[in-house]
């Protein structure tokens, strides 16, 4: 029988085209990238029975499984079973058919850095959270890339996606714990913002500049500073990579909780839905933004939001980036 | 009211958790009660949970189960507090030391109540003047001693710092009653038969009788003070290299000295009120030799700028200078400061690397400049 492939079927399965015309290649989603280790077992089943005995590890934290016969689909997506049944439906996911694959690719997997389970740093537990946004937004046929990272120091490069999460610490001070020492305002001068001085020999923290890193607790000596158990994220939103413009994500929301965020996740979407160039295979977030316009992408996502504080909400986005088209700059 | 019981052997009762707190509530007409208190969420890290001290009002706020990352100290000694008022009129000083207010229930280990001891020599009998601060809390205190068990707390947890076997800590005296956390409630034996008066009617008469750590899980060889003041004098011990090693990997953030149960030294500053600039307060707080600014001088001289002779200082007071003014040592080998360095620096290993160079400039007459 000859070899009649839907390619837009074949591409919601996790399956691409490849440059050997014969072979395909397996997307692996691993949410929050970290997984039991016996899965890599099944990975590593997966490419040599089915594969060419190779796996790539691609920079959102997944597997690529390449070398897989197109003919053999039916028999990897059974094989996967033990993937989505150890790593998606405990998250919530639910799914039709467990024997038949991914049941979409477009939303990207959800990225992390390896969090508080083992970074001091880390705001929050990271893993756990990539899984509550899996639960919210796979599967999802539009494209869309998610990290979530645990502090500032942004390890998972959440600037470089269309929604990156950052751990907010909102730090509390027990001022009759500090003794002046300075540590906390020295380290938040030289790495951080500046934004602790002292007062009367007692360490003052500026609001207007804490970006909520939470090394004042680390450095603290006597555990003056410590972190409100409410966990809070930055939203940064619509950095991208690619041939047009790149560009590091811009601040969307300060002091978001966690269902700010999933509600901004899932709102975005509709949004997608009502602007997308249906004229393109595919077409980024970032640019549907800068079509359609951001007052109407804020809009869109802020449905059902309650914006009381401590959330605050940008009123423009500020982007750093550049355009590769030479004519918008050399006439 | 019970009657109060006959000799020692029949002291030991068992209480649930709701008889703990019937007893607590007795112990609060006449007492405030400190004992270990869970933060959740207020540890270092994120998701995790600080244990320090603070006031109880019932059982279930203890937490009888891990050793406190902060000590006991700052019950009698805290952090940072008001020494007096000031105006052009005059001083008021705090009512702290007008009134008598109710005694302090302070629930501590061994190592801790030796802690206090240190504390008391430096506060009350380190010359003429007593610290009215520091006394005026230290003659309302009543020890309850947290039982440590006889394979260290490690029955409890994670303790494997602890080294008050070494330094002779493990036992203690004074104390009124002894606690040791059970599945439903807490053992308690009454050391002091005139507690037998907050029992609870329903305190079950048993034959418990608290026992002490025997064994260190490292344990330390804890050098002679003579010795170590002939090796000073040799000057083996000052120039010894391994000090260096602590110039590089001290960071000098000084957890070790808030951490210490025995640690006492303050700094004193006046706060003037931005409205009223002649009014203000004289505050006093934790200081650390390990900080910076320990030792400024007017004129800009510090001394032991290099972390290495901070800690140096640290260990030669800790298990050499106090001993040789009060006959015993300053540190009582809970382990704090193990547990709460970020570097992991070990002052149960520091001690043991003086041991050995002590020991080295014993068998060769002290000219043995090189020893670790």
């Amino acid at each position: 029988m000859p070899r009649d492939i839907v390619r837009k079927k074949i591409t919601k399965n996790a399956y691409r085209i490849t440059s050997k015309r014969a072979e395909t290649c397996l997307r692996v989603r691993v949410p929050g990238g970290h997984l039991d280790a016996c899965l890599l077992d099944v990975v590593r089943s997966i490419a040599e029975r089915f594969g060419d005995g190779t796996v790539h590890l691609t920079t959102r934290q997944g597997f690529e499984i390449p070398g897989i016969p197109w003919e053999r689909m039916a028999e990897v997506n059974k094989a996967v079973r033990p993937l989505l049944e150890a790593l998606e439906v405990p998250l919530g996911v639910t799914f039709v058919d467990l024997d038949g694959g991914y049941p979409g690719a477009g939303t990207r997997n959800i990225s992390a850095c390896i969090g508080n389970r083992v970074c001091p740093f880390a705001n929050y537990d990271t893993t756990a959270l990539a899984g509550r946004i899996e639960a919210a937004v796979f599967p999802h046929d539009f494209h869309v890339k998610i990290a979530v990272t645990g502090c500032p120091n942004d390890c998972i490069k959440a600037h470089m996606q269309d929604f990156g999460i950052i751990g907010q610490a909102m730090v509390e001070q027990d001022a009759s714990r500090c003794i002046g020492c300075e540590a906390c305002a020295k380290n938040c001068l030289k790495r951080v913002t500046g934004a602790i001085s002292m007062k009367n020999n007692r360490a003052v923290r500026d609001p207007r500049r804490c970006i909520g890193c939470g090394e004042c607790v680390l450095v603290c000596p006597t555990g003056a500073w410590s972190r409100d158990p409410r966990k809070y994220f930055r939203m940064v939103i619509l950095g991208r990579t690619g041939k047009k413009n790149p560009r590091m994500a811009a601040t969307f929301l300060e002091w978001a909780d966690e269902e700010v965020v999933l509600t901004v996740l899932r709102n975005c979407y509709a949004f997608i839905d009502a602007h997308i160039d249906r004229s393109l295979p595919k077409e980024h977030l970032g640019y549907i933004v800068d079509r359609a316009g951001w007052p109407a992408f804020r809009e869109a996502v802020l449905q059902g939001v309650s914006l009381d504080p401590p959330l605050r909400v940008a009123e423009t986005l500020e982007f750093s980036g550049y355009f590769y088209e030479r004519d918008r700059v050399f006439r | 009211m019970r009657p109060m019981p006959g000799n020692a052997a029949e002291r030991g009762y068992a209480l649930s958790e709701v008889s703990c707190d019937a007893l607590l509530r007795e112990f609060r007409k006449d007492f405030r009660i400190f004992a270990p208190v869970r933060l959740e969420g207020r540890g270092r890290f994120s998701d995790t949970d600080m244990v320090r001290y603070g006031e109880i009002r019932n059982f279930r706020e203890m937490e009888l189960r891990e050793k406190s990352l902060f000590s006991p100290k700052e019950v009698l000694f805290p952090p940072s507090e008001t020494l007096f008022h000031f105006a052009e009129t005059g001083v008021r000083e705090p009512s702290l030391l007008r009134e008598d207010g109710k005694g302090l229930l302070v629930l501590l280990r061994a190592c801790d109540i030796a802690g206090v001891d240190r504390l008391d020599a430096i506060f009350l009998g380190n010359g003429p003047e007593k610290d009215p601060y520091y006394e005026a809390r230290r003659k309302r205190v009543v020890f309850a001693l947290i039982e440590c068990g006889p394979l260290g707390a490690s029955r409890s947890g994670s303790f494997g710092s602890c080294f008050c076997v070494s330094m002779g800590t493990n036992r203690a005296s004074g104390y009124a009653l002894v606690l040791r956390p059970e599945d439903d409630g807490l053992s308690l034996f009454l050391e002091d038969p005139a507690f037998a008066a907050y029992l609870p009617p329903d305190a079950v008469r048993t034959s418990y009788a608290p026992s002490f750590p025997l064994e260190d899980p490292f344990p330390v060889r804890v050098p002679d003070p003579g010795d170590m003041s002939r090796a000073v004098r040799e000057e083996s011990l000052f120039s010894a290299a391994f000090w260096k090693d602590y110039d590089s990997r001290c960071i000098a953030c000084g957890r070790c000295n808030t951490v210490c149960p025995t640690c006492s030294c303050f700094t004193t500053y006046d706060v003037t009120y931005e409205e009223n600039a002649s009014a203000g307060e004289r505050r006093r707080v934790w200081a650390g030799c390990h900080v910076d600014r320990f030792t400024d001088m007017a004129g800009g001289h510090r001394f032991r700028e290099k972390y290495g002779a901070r800690m140096r200082f640290k260990t030669m007071h800790k298990i050499h200078d106090f001993h040789l003014r009060f006959g015993r040592h300053m540190c009582v080998g809970c382990g704090r400061c193990d547990d709460a360095c970020p570097e992991y620096i070990s002052f149960a290993a520091c001690i043991d690397r003086v041991s050995r160079v002590v020991d080295a400039a014993a068998s060769t007459g002290g000219d043995d400049h090189d020893a670790r």
